[in-house]
């Protein structure tokens, strides 16, 4: 048994545009490795490819370039036929809980569906593990009988993590499952993973725009921009030293609970580029207060500054690279 | 006089189960809430509070099975739980506006979004179609979608999740309403993009007087984008109030758990934090909702607390409540 359960090298999508012959290019040269019962955290700004790059390492959709091995195997171009068993080793909890669900059928059943379709268990057994799973994500029975439009949002968001734990994966993708949460249902769940992870060893992918969350949750983060991973930080880094400019901006534009603390924004100049029309060089240097003239035409590296703090950044040789001395 | 003034507004769910038993969800008990213009009011509480259901039972939205029965909601004056449909559809979208909590379900599949957002300004406020077409832009330039004219002829299911999220809060922004309501508006977007938005919201408030309603699970976009702030249990509004005074003083028990569960407060392995299930609705107790999960549950919560006014406009529902003391003023506290 491999100790990485997930790797990628240089994964990219593309999707055409109409038929104009240009692209959307999603998710730009990504590599990421998750280790058996750890926790990757992913942030970035809306439309950088993190549900692409979600749906694309479980194969919901073809990578159009790069490989990406799931458990030992090398799954990149393997037929969906041979896929559709691995299912059960791979889940993913969608962003969405209202298209993910099929209106029509009980939450009960929808629970049961992914036991039904990858263990040989009777009818009770199944029933009796859809109850205990309703009820580690704090459901009661009575929403078994339910049909989705009788659950709220957070109520959704939770039969689809029981269902994606139904059967024990070793790889989960939570595309923003706690969105809809209240903090202390969040709680809960959060708990339930650690949990998860500490009794079956599964490793996950938790992409999420709540920056508190995410460093409750992950052992590392990775930051994306545009398509590409540009820092890739230990989860006690994130808040004291982010180091790539546009990590710096997000957690900038973090909101504390604490209606005393003051905000001190630092917000970024100009337009998010088209992904149809990536910037040369670096894609932040359209954005970034720190860029200079090679910034345009060089693409960073990444740099490993200090044991698995990775930053993809030009000016991190030069220190310049920090825009706001006091975020540090 | 309130923009917006809901009173002891109740929402039932009312239908026969499998069993032609006829069942009641009591989803929404007693909520009372009031907006001025000019004004944001965050409202925060449990998921399955009725959040969402307060905001479509205001708006018209409602489907069967479920049923307002009982309460008021009046709109600068008017009541609107008697109009017929026709007249709340013509308030809705043009003077009152919804983001709703799920952007997919209110794109239409199958229109460009640019198509979109024209026709919606073309039915409530109308003029040339390329007013409305450069009104259109401006909306997806404001709310930070890249490329805007590149992006008017794309199709929903070709946007991100926060994509779709912006272009819904294009929509209801188009016809400049003067109240709007929103439902978890910047869940799915980055924090980035989340402050521009708020930003944007924030400007609309002052230059149109507009009034703003915000449901969130996120305390900070509260704490710093919300005048007054409401928090709901069990279908029940239990607290509202200006929102410094609420986040430094919570007075009601739901309020001070809710506040203690921040990610920067919470640690996880310590499970005294995370409350218990939310009451049945189909079988509320008689009493206070929040008692079987109360610290400070007595006897005396049997009957229902009444609805006390702890300082100026700070609300709670809660027997231990006091009002704050006369004569103390804030300047020698
Ligand atoms: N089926 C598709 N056809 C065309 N473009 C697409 C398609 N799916 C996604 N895209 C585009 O790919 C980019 C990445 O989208 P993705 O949904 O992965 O972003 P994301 O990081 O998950 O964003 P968010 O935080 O808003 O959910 C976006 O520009 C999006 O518009
Ligand atoms: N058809 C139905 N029958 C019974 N109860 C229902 C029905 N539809 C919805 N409910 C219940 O009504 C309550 C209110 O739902 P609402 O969507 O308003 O919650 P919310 O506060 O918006 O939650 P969230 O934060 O999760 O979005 C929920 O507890 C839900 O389970
Ligand atoms: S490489 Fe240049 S443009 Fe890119 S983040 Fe660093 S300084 Fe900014
Ligand atoms: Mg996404
Ligand atoms: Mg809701």
């Amino acid at each position: 048994m491999s100790e990485l359960v997930l790797s990628t090298k240089n994964l990219s999508k593309r999707f055409p545009v109409g038929r104009s012959g240009s692209f959307v290019n999603a998710v730009n040269g990504v590599d990421l490795s998750i280790k058996r019962g750890e926790v990757l955290g992913m942030v970035g700004e809306s439309g950088s490819g993190k549900s692409t790059i979600g749906r694309t390492i479980l194969r919901l959709t073809d990578p159009s370039d790069g490989e990406i091995t799931f458990d030992g195997q090398d799954i990149t171009t393997l037929p969906t036929k041979l896929i559709r068993p691995m299912r059960k080793d791979m889940q993913m909890v969608f962003q969405d809980p209202w298209s993910a669900l099929n209106p029509r059928m009980k939450i009960g059943d929808l629970i049961a569906e992914p036991l039904r379709i990858h263990f040989n268990m009777s009818r009770s057994e199944c029933n009796d593990r859809t109850e205990v799973l309703a009820e580690r994500v704090r459901l009661s029975a009575d929403f078994l009988n339910r049909t989705p439009s009788a659950l709220s949002g957070g109520q959704l968001q939770r039969v689809c993590i029981a269902r994606a734990i139904a059967t024990n994966p070793k790889l989960i993708v939570l595309d923003e499952p706690t969105s809809s949460l209240d903090l202390s249902v969040r709680a809960g769940i959060l708990e339930l993973l650690q949990e998860l992870r500490a009794e079956t060893q599964a490793a996950f992918l938790f992409i999420s725009h709540d920056l508190g969350t995410i460093k409750l949750i992950s052992d590392r983060i990775a930051v994306l921009y545009l398509g590409r991973v540009v820092e890739e930080v230990p989860k006690d880094k994130l808040f004291s030293d982010p180091s790539h400019p546009y990590t710096q901006s997000l957690l900038s534009a973090h909101l504390p609970s604490d209606p005393n603390e003051t905000l001190q924004r630092l917000t970024l100049q100009g337009e998010i580029p088209s992904p149809i029309n990536l910037p040369t060089g670096c894609s932040f240097h359209t954005r970034c207060p720190v860029a200079i003239n090679s910034c345009q035409s060089n693409v960073p590296e990444a740099d490993e500054i200090s044991p698995g703090h990775l930053v993809s950044c030009l000016r991190l040789k030069d220190g310049q690279n920090i825009i706001r001395r006091d975020l540090k | 006089m309130n923009l917006l003034s809901v009173q002891d507004l109740q929402t039932h769910f009312i239908f026969r189960d499998i069993d032609h038993q006829l069942r009641e969800a009591k989803a929404l008990n007693k909520v009372n809430l009031t907006l001025n213009s000019g004004q944001v009011l965050g409202i925060v509480g449990e998921t399955g509070a009725g959040k969402s259901l307060t905001a479509q039972s205001i708006c018209g939205l409602l489907r069967p099975p479920a049923k307002i029965v009982g309460g008021s909601v009046t709109f600068q004056g008017r009541e609107l739980l008697t109009l017929s449909e026709d007249e709340i559809n013509t308030i809705r979208g043009a003077e009152i506006a919804m983001v709703v909590q799920n952007p997919r379900s209110s794109l239409d599949p199958l229109t460009q979004i640019g198509a979109q957002l024209v026709r919606l300004h073309q039915t409530h406020t109308g003029g040339p179609l390329a007013g409305s077409r450069k009104k259109a832009l401006d909306m997806m330039q404001a709310v930070g979608i890249p490329d805007p004219e590149g992006r008017f002829t794309a199709w929903p299911h070709e946007l991100s999740g926060g994509m779709a999220q912006r272009v819904l809060i294009a929509m209801a922004l188009i016809n400049e309403p003067k109240l709007l309501i929103a439902d978890e508006p910047t869940t799915g977007l980055d924090v980035t993009v989340q402050a521009q938005i708020l930003d944007l919201l924030n400007e609309l408030v002052a230059r149109f007087d507009m009034g703003c309603m915000i449901i969130t699970h996120d305390l900070g976009i509260v704490a710093h984008y919300c005048d007054q702030v409401a928090v709901m249990f069990a279908g029940e509004i239990v607290e509202q109030g200006p929102t410094r005074e609420v986040f430094l003083t919570p007075a009601h028990p739901y309020t001070q758990q809710l506040l203690a569960a921040t990610p920067e407060r919470l640690q996880l392995g310590v499970k005294s934090q995370l409350g218990g299930q939310p009451p049945d609705l189909f079988n509320l107790p008689t009493g206070c909702l929040s008692q079987d999960r109360c610290t400070l549950a007595t006897e005396k919560c049997g009957a229902p607390p009444p609805l006390i006014e702890i300082s100026k406009g700070h609300l709670a529902r809660c027997h231990f409540v006091k009002p704050a003391e006369k004569g103390r003023s804030k300047s020698n506290e």
